[in-house]
């Protein structure tokens, strides 16, 4: 409780309290982030220690709390590896997040754009019918959504993997949300242009909001990078497996090579580290403004 | 919809909803739509179909059952069990996970030396996928054997090794199960809390100060909590839903177990297991969608949901 009660002295602005009880306040506040940033950094610590260790190191007697012969030759190992294509979904994974988010992008904010901003007499149903998909969660409908891939001969393939998920209602109506807000003025001088909807919405839509896209394509990707269910699904044979199907069947294979194992989800995780420290910006402010509107 | 109010002088546009914008707007959200259509709506109504028939291996069944697989889910223990699974994971997994980002949230928004790294350190987590989460808790946090970090700290105080996800009794797989969740999603919701905090005007502080209220748990419980409600609400639904929605942390954790089965799991295996019972599967996910819409409402009605949010 006497923790509650002191970060909220942090909520509180307690600008006011300063002097000796303020600086001791600060000196537990960064005692307490630190404590916290520890553990949210050991896994990423045990990662990168195991991917980077011998089998022996990592089960040894006592804990070594960093290889001192630091093994790169597992990365090779990994890819040799006969069992398990990685290299191949590495591919896979980075094809899907690709057009997944490129798909989605296109669609659904162009939807969004069309039930923002163009009055049409049946808009309001059609904005009905997106809405309505919101309250049916998306991972409930994996089963008759399989059974219609699957009628449609599309297991194990690209199109089975992409298509099913770019129809986001959830993204459509962020968009709609987003454009609800754009400055009308703006659309309204290339209307005067000569413009049609269409090319207003190209050349001065767009090029407006690349923010915005930017910040729901980094979303977008990293959910396609991370998803399962779907891609578990719809995977049946080794060559349509994405990143995570493959590391999900380290997880229940016969023999376990902990180094391999630990490689593999080191170099799955890492582009979406790199995307993550590169798009920061973009992603807090996606996050921001994604979540509080859901 | 919103007619726009303005238009450009002497172009001799109205502002009608006519004929004229029909085609723009189906160029705009007619592919959109034919997806939505194809991928969402046609899914749900051809499971609404094969729920009512003994469909196994087939989806062309021609064996009407009526009811039958929605009774026979409802007194199916399995999956009676699985809803019970999931109550008990989302009555841990919910609370704590709010608590624990509105809290980093309060630790973050105070200080201003190294916000941006603490921000990053715990956003971090967001980009690992529950695959790789659960890969790292079940083969090294909390492997059961001795050389697995938990056990090691348990070692270095002299306690016993503990096999977290071998025994359902004592049920320490839950602590596994729901720790993997608090360390994916906490940073996702810090950010959210972090932006309707930095929203809070400052001015609320300053005449709360005036009147007497002490910074700490007087000013958290009068103004920064009920600033937060719209987040707050918010971040509830997404969390529960999201909760409805766990599998891949439980299928990678607990392949083989029997035990904390979340509903989830239990269709994937019925539907897609060896029996492919796709009539039976289809009746579980629409009794699981009407739950969780039921629940949506139920919460919206408690909690107010969008009452002042809604645009």
């Amino acid at each position: 409780m006497s923790r509650v009660s002191h970060m909220s002295a942090a909520a509180g602005g307690g600008r006011a309290a300063r002097g000796a009880r303020g600086t001791l306040g600060s000196a537990g506040l960064y005692a307490a982030l630190l404590v916290a940033t520890v553990l949210f950094l050991v896994p990423f610590y045990l990662i990168a220690r195991n991917a980077l260790s011998t089998d022996a190191d990592i089960t040894g007697e006592t804990w070594t709390f960093f290889p001192t012969d630091l093994q790169w030759g597992n990365v090779r190992e990994l890819f040799a590896d006969p069992a398990v294509p990685f290299a191949r979904a590495l591919w896979n994974s980075l094809v899907v997040g690709v057009l997944h988010t490129a798909g989605t992008l296109l669609l659904c904010s162009t939807a969004g754009y069309g039930l923002a901003r163009i009055p049409y007499r049946h808009a309001q149903k059609v904005f009905y019918l997106v809405l309505g998909t919101l309250m049916v969660p998306a991972a409930v409908t994996f089963v008759p959504t399989f059974v219609l891939v699957s009628s449609l001969g599309w297991v194990s393939s690209l199109r089975g993997l992409v298509i099913p998920g770019l129809f986001s209602g959830f993204t459509a109506f962020l968009f709609r949300q987003y454009f609800l807000g754009f400055p009308r003025e703006l659309e309204e001088a290339a209307r005067v242009d000569g413009l049609n909807h269409w090319g207003a919405y190209w050349r001065v839509v767009v090029p407006n909001s690349l923010n915005f896209f930017a910040a729901i394509a980094v979303i977008t990707f990293i959910g396609g990078w991370n998803a399962f269910l779907w891609p578990l699904v719809i995977g049946q044979d080794q060559e349509s497996w994405t990143v995570q199907v493959a590391l999900s069947s380290y997880l229940t294979a016969q023999t376990v090579n902990l180094h391999l194992i630990f490689m593999a989800a080191a170099i799955s995780i890492l582009p979406l580290i790199l995307v993550f420290l590169v798009l920061q910006r973009w992603l807090v402010q996606g996050v921001a403004q994604t979540g509080i509107k859901g | 919809m919103a007619t726009p109010l303005r238009r450009p002088a002497g172009r001799g546009r109205r502002p009608v909803p006519g004929r004229g914008h029909a085609l723009a707007f189906w160029l705009f959200t007619g592919p959109f739509l034919a997806g939505l259509l194809v991928f969402v709506y046609l899914p749900i109504g051809w499971s609404l179909w094969l729920s009512l028939f003994e469909a196994r291996s087939t989806v062309t069944p021609t064996e009407f059952v009526g009811l039958g697989n929605y009774l026979t889910m409802l007194s199916d223990g399995d999956f009676v069990r699985s809803l019970g699974t999931f109550t008990v994971f989302a009555l841990f997994a919910v609370p704590l996970t709010f608590a624990l980002s509105l809290a980093l949230a309060l630790l973050v928004h105070r200080i201003r030396f190294l916000r941006a790294f603490f921000r990053s350190a715990f956003f971090l987590p967001t980009a690992c996928s529950y695959v790789a989460a659960s890969l790292v808790w079940k083969m090294s946090v909390f492997n059961g054997v001795r050389f697995g970090l938990a056990n090691t700290v348990l070692g270095w105080l002299g306690l016993d090794s503990v096999a977290w996800l071998a025994s359902p009794d004592p049920p320490w797989y839950w602590l596994v199960i729901v720790t993997v969740r608090l360390w994916l999603q906490s940073g996702f919701y810090m950010i959210l809390f972090l932006a309707a905090l930095q929203n809070i005007p400052r001015v609320l502080y300053e005449a709360a100060a005036i009147d007497g209220a002490r910074p700490g748990w007087q000013t958290f419980r009068h103004i920064t909590l009920p600033q937060l409600r719209t987040t707050s609400t918010a971040v509830i639904l997404l969390l529960l839903i999201a909760a409805y929605q766990a599998f891949d942390e439980f299928y990678n954790l607990l392949d083989k177990a029997t035990w904390g089965r979340p509903p989830l799991v239990y269709l994937y295996n019925l539907a897609l297991g060896e029996n492919q019972d796709y009539g039976l599967g289809s009746a579980g996910a629409l009794l699981l969608a009407l739950l969780i819409c039921l629940v949506t409402l139920l919460q919206g009605r408690f909690l107010g949901f969008g009452r002042e949010s809604d645009t």
